[in-house]
């Protein structure tokens, strides 16, 4: 287990008190706290470095450019890129994923294509196929998931029949936690000459990632779910895929000459990052990376799933409790979704809300896994390296309060 | 910092009044006759409320509802349903301003015996997150009798 004590001294927000209690900080997936160190980093970018950047003929600016760049190359050998230029900073992961679904998806995709996700999917992973697939004619399939929330392996077998342009899937699912086996289904999706887009916004924070290992074509993560800033994220993809790609946005910063009408495009990453990127999310992300490496994402990714084996176990034990998604350990990340009898997430969240403890209740941006589990909504506790026993014990007291409130006597 | 408010009751949020008409809605289902459908959900928390209304004239002779949602949003539903009966459509819409009003926090509402078993959910205006829930039928209320008027 990490040292939490000495962790948690590094979040300002998490020493303030809610609703008269210690703040039990429990809805990780949605978004992290941020360290010291991100928002001094922040700070200091517009106290001693602030300028536009690319443009400037002077050393403030050169300055300005140079911090932007190293947190591109900060962010590429987090991820083990294929090379800095393969990666694009973006808004987030919802922003790189329509990158690639408005670029490279527009270009290559015809009405006999096929593109397939899962039923897993966040909406983000899901949406910008859905327009890009209308736009074309062309056939989006769904993969079904087992019954212990895992992607079914036959059915995925199924759908790459087809010989789809584009495979789709979360590295690891926000709603269950669930990690799926991306190496293997990116290697599957290549045998069929697919090329194969990963939502990494819940994996990036959790676990170590090399996307050249895992062999992947595109993959999208955001900064805010790793104690960066809101605002923050990239794209990360093989150069020469980039390269061939047309722009996603017109703009200054991603032309090279500009005719009265027409353009040639700069090269690549700036090609995909058109008017004045937000340079101190890079720089807060980049701050954010070395405090996450200071740690180490293999011990972070231990503690996770130590804590989430713990929470599994506390929660089950309380009659009406049902937790879904993958137990065994190394399946799931430090995410635990659950229900509480007869008593709907949003009361559950309300009831914890007062004893201090932020957890997330409701569809967590995924329709057609809630529709798939047969529920309208689930509360999700989703941890990370700040959170230790203390907080699952305070999560699985307030449940059981929650419960009396409701008068649940189990059946 | 402490940036804590103090505690608002949650025992006052979830009365048994509410937990009942959660548990055991009334006019839950359907009308084979209604002359005013709405469905209406809240994107963001999921829940969602179709309501069917039979109004005669200018009364509402039925109504039923069918949804999916927490306690609250459920419960609304269930007690708005048991009040509208027999109820103009002009007595309905002065009922959903009034349980407006008590959802912002007007004391005089929230002891307005017009609103009957609803005087429950007073304590929804304390959690102002919470407040969509109460007030998504009665909602879907004034879209079917202000679509039903054009």
């Amino acid at each position: 287990m990490l040292d939490v004590a000495r962790i948690r001294a590094d979040f300002p927000l998490l020493a303030q008190r809610e609703n008269g209690h210690r703040l039990v900080y429990l809805d990780n997936a949605a978004t992290t706290q941020k360290p010291s160190a991100v928002l001094d980093a922040i700070l200091d970018y517009y106290r001693t470095t602030n300028a536009n950047v690319h443009r400037g003929a002077y050393d403030l600016a050169i300055r300005a450019t140079e911090a932007y760049e190293a947190a591109r190359a900060k962010v590429a050998a987090f991820v083990n890129a294929w090379a800095p230029e393969g990666v694009v900073f973006t808004r987030g992961t919802t922003e790189a994923i329509n990158l690639v679904a408005g670029s490279y998806g527009r270009t290559t995709l015809g009405a006999d294509d096929s593109v397939v996700v899962t039923g897993m999917d966040h909406h983000s992973n899901l949406v910008p196929w859905q327009i890009l697939c209308q736009e074309k004619g062309a056939t989006l399939r769904m993969v079904e998931i087992t019954e212990d929330g895992r992607i079914d392996l036959s059915d995925f077998g199924h759908a790459l029949e087809r010989r789809p342009k584009i495979v789709a899937f979360p590295y690891v699912s926000n709603a269950l936690g669930t990690v799926n086996p991306a190496a293997q289904l990116a290697k599957l999706a290549h045998a069929v000459g697919a090329v194969v887009v990963v939502d990494g916004a819940q994996s990036t924070p959790h676990l170590k990632v090399d996307v050249q290992a895992l062999d992947c074509d595109f993959y999208a993560l955001s900064g805010h779910k790793m104690l960066g800033p809101m605002g923050s994220g990239a794209l990360v993809a093989k150069p020469e895929l980039l390269d061939a790609m047309p722009p996603y946005h017109g703009g200054g910063e991603m032309i090279s000459r500009v005719w009265d009408d027409h353009s040639t495009y700069n090269k690549i990453p700036h090609k995909f990052e058109a008017g004045t990127p937000n340079v101190e999310g890079a720089v807060g992300l980049a701050a954010a990376i070395a405090y996450l490496e200071g740690i180490g994402l293999d011990h972070i990714a231990d503690h996770e799933q130590t804590l989430a084996a713990e929470a599994i176990e506390k929660l089950t034990q309380i009659e009406g409790v049902t937790v879904y998604g993958p137990r065994a350990r190394g399946h799931r990340a430090g995410v635990v979704s659950f229900t509480y009898g007869d008593i709907h997430p949003h009361d559950i969240a309300t009831i914890l809300d007062q004893d201090g403890i932020c957890i997330r209740a409701g569809h967590h941006c995924t329709q057609p896994l809630m529709r798939r589990l047969n529920v309208a909504a689930t509360a999700r506790a989703s941890f990370y390296l700040y959170n230790g026993p203390d907080d699952v014990d305070a999560l699985a007291g307030a449940l059981v309060k929650a419960g009396a409130l409701f008068g649940y006597v189990p059946a | 910092m402490d940036t804590s408010r103090p505690e608002p009751q949650l025992s006052a949020l979830y009365q048994e009044l509410i937990l009942d008409h959660y548990r055991r809605p009334r006019n839950k289902g359907t009308l084979e006759d209604a002359t005013h459908a709405v469905s209406l959900n809240n994107p963001l928390c999921g829940d969602e409320i179709d309501l069917q209304l039979h109004v005669d004239g200018d009364t509402i002779k039925e109504a039923r509802f069918v949804g999916r949602g927490c306690s609250i949003s459920q419960a609304s539903a269930s007690m708005m349903t048991q009040l509208l009966k027999g109820r103009t459509v002009p007595q309905a819409i002065a009922l959903a301003e009034r349980m407006s009003a008590m959802m912002q926090g007007d004391d005089g509402a929230a002891r307005d015996k017009a609103l009957g078993d609803l005087r429950a959910l007073s304590g929804v205006s304390k959690f102002p997150v919470r407040i969509k829930c109460a007030l998504l039928p009665w909602n879907a209320l004034t879209d079917a009798v202000k679509a039903g008027r054009g």
